[in-house]
C-alpha cells in the first residue's frame, strides 16, 4: 500500500493530528476540566496538585508553570483547550497571539488591523 | 414538502459574543461589523424560517479527544449552551426538532455519511454567536427551531473540503423530501482567515477571504480542489472553518443568488465574513 508524501511544512504552524493528540492527551484533558468554574478554582487553589491528577509530564508541567503558549503546544496542547487554560488569567486570544509572535499586545493588534489595508 | 429558502454564512469569533453581551454596536471598532447584520435580519423578518441548521465546529464544550466524530448531528428537543471556561455567560437554551433531526440522519446514512448521532448536545460559541447576531432578540424567533451539525476541525485529519461539500448536498436532498412544510435556512458558520496557534499566530489573507466569498456564490466546486493542508496553508490553521461554509453551500441546490455579503479585518484575530444566499426553487 502506498501513502501520499506529507505536505510541505507550514512555519510557525504545528498541525494537530493523531501523534500530537496522543501526546498531549493529558495536558488537553486538564485544560479541557476547565469549562467548570470548580475546577478553575482548584487549578488556582493548587496548580501543582492539579498537574499532577492529569497526570502530566515534566514538559507540560514546566510549560504551564511558565505559561508559556509555544511550550505548551510543542508539549501537545491544542489551542483551544489551551484558551481555557489561558481564560483563567483572562487572557484572550489577542495576548495570547502576542506572546507567540514576541509582540506586544498593541503591536500585535496593528499587525491584525494592517491585514486589512 | 421542507424547502431550503436560503443559506447564510458568518464568522463566530467568541469576542462578538462578548460585545454583543456588553453591547458595543456604536464602538468604532465593532460598529463596521454589526453595521453588516441588519438587512441579513430583515430578509430572516421577511422569510420567517422554521427550522435553522446551523453548521459549526465544537471547541472543546461537547467533544474531547476522548472521542472525536468527524461529523455529528444534534437530535435533542433543546441544546444547552454552557460555561466554556473563559468568560462567556451561557445563553439560555434553543429548541430543536428531533423529528427533522432523525430524517436528516436517516437520509444521511443512506447516503453513506457515518454519523454520530446526539440526544445530547452542548452548543459552544460556535452556535451561539451566530445566533445571537441573526436573532438578536430571543422573542422575534417565534417558533424557530435548530438542528445543530458539528464538523470535526480540532483534530486532524479534517473532512476534506470536496467531503463536506458533499454531505451539505446530501443534507440538502435530506431536508428537500421531508414530508412537511418547513422553511428551512442552513447557516455555515466560522472563518474565514485566522490562525490562533504558533508563531504565525495572527495570519490573515484578505485576498484568499475574498476569492472565497466570491467563489461559493457561483462556483464553489472551485473551492473543494484544495486539500485541508492548502487550506490551513492560505487561511490559516483555524481558516480551515472554510467547510463549514462549503456544507452550506452544498445544500443549496436550486437557483442561488447572493442578496448580501460583507468582509471585514479584523475581529479579534480573524477576517470576518458575512453572506446571505437566497436559494430559489
Amino acid at each position: 500500500m502506498t501513502r501520499p508524501s506529507p505536505p510541505e511544512p507550514i512555519p510557525g504552524t504545528t498541525i494537530f493530528d493523531g501523534a500530537m493528540a496522543m501526546k498531549g492527551y493529558a495536558l488537553n484533558k486538564m485544560c479541557y476540566s476547565f469549562n467548570e468554574a470548580e475546577n478553575r478554582k482548584a487549578f488556582l487553589a493548587d496548580e501543582d496538585a492539579y498537574c499532577a491528577r492529569y497526570g502530566l509530564n515534566d514538559a507540560q508541567k514546566a510549560a504551564v508553570k511558565a505559561r508559556n503558549v509555544l511550550q505548551l503546544i510543542a508539549a501537545g496542547g491544542n489551542i483551544y483547550y489551551l484558551a481555557k487554560f489561558a481564560g483563567i488569567f483572562g487572557l484572550n486570544v489577542q495576548d495570547v497571539g502576542a506572546q507567540q509572535t514576541g509582540m506586544s499586545v498593541e503591536e500585535f493588534k496593528a499587525k491584525l488591523v494592517a491585514a486589512g489595508v | 414538502m421542507a424547502r431550503i429558502v436560503g443559506g447564510i454564512t458568518t464568522s463566530h469569533i467568541p469576542a462578538i459574543g462578548n460585545a454583543i453581551a456588553r453591547e458595543m454596536f456604536e464602538d468604532p471598532y465593532w460598529k463596521p461589523f454589526f453595521d453588516a447584520y441588519p438587512p441579513v435580519r430583515a430578509w430572516l423578518d421577511e422569510v420567517k424560517p422554521d427550522v435553522a441548521i446551523v453548521v459549526y465546529n465544537d471547541h472543546g464544550l461537547n467533544f474531547f479527544l476522548d472521542k472525536m466524530p468527524t461529523f455529528s448531528v444534534g437530535a435533542a428537543f433543546e441544546y444547552q449552551n454552557k460555561d466554556e471556561g473563559w468568560g462567556l455567560q451561557p445563553l439560555p437554551p434553543y429548541p430543536g426538532d428531533p423529528e427533522l433531526s432523525w430524517h436528516i440522519i436517516n437520509s444521511l446514512v443512506a447516503e453513506d455519511f457515518d454519523l454520530c448521532t446526539c440526544q445530547e448536545m452542548a452548543v459552544d460559541h460556535g452556535f451561539t454567536v451566530p445566533m445571537s447576531l441573526l436573532w438578536p432578540d430571543r422573542a422575534t424567533m417565534g417558533g424557530l427551531r435548530t438542528i445543530p451539525l458539528v464538523v470535526n476541525t480540532v483534530q486532524h485529519p479534517l473532512p476534506s473540503p470536496a467531503r463536506c461539500f458533499k454531505l451539505g448536498q446530501a443534507l440538502g436532498r435530506a431536508v428537500e423530501s421531508f414530508d412537511k412544510d418547513l422553511k428551512v435556512v442552513v447557516i455555515g458558520t466560522g472563518g474565514l482567515s485566522h490562525q490562533l496557534d504558533g508563531e504565525r499566530a495572527g495570519f490573515i489573507n484578505k485576498n484568499f477571504d475574498l476569492m472565497c466569498l466570491e467563489k461559493i456564490v457561483d462556483d464553489p466546486e472551485a473551492l473543494t480542489r484544495y486539500s485541508i493542508h492548502d487550506l490551513v496553508r492560505l487561511a490559516g490553521a483555524q481558516g480551515a472553518e472554510l467547510i463549514l461554509w462549503l456544507v452550506m453551500r452544498g445544500a443549496l441546490t436550486g437557483t442561488v443568488s447572493k442578496l448580501h455579503s460583507n468582509y471585514h479585518i479584523p475581529i479579534s484575530n480573524t477576517g470576518a465574513g458575512l453572506l446571505l444566499l437566497e436559494n430559489a426553487a
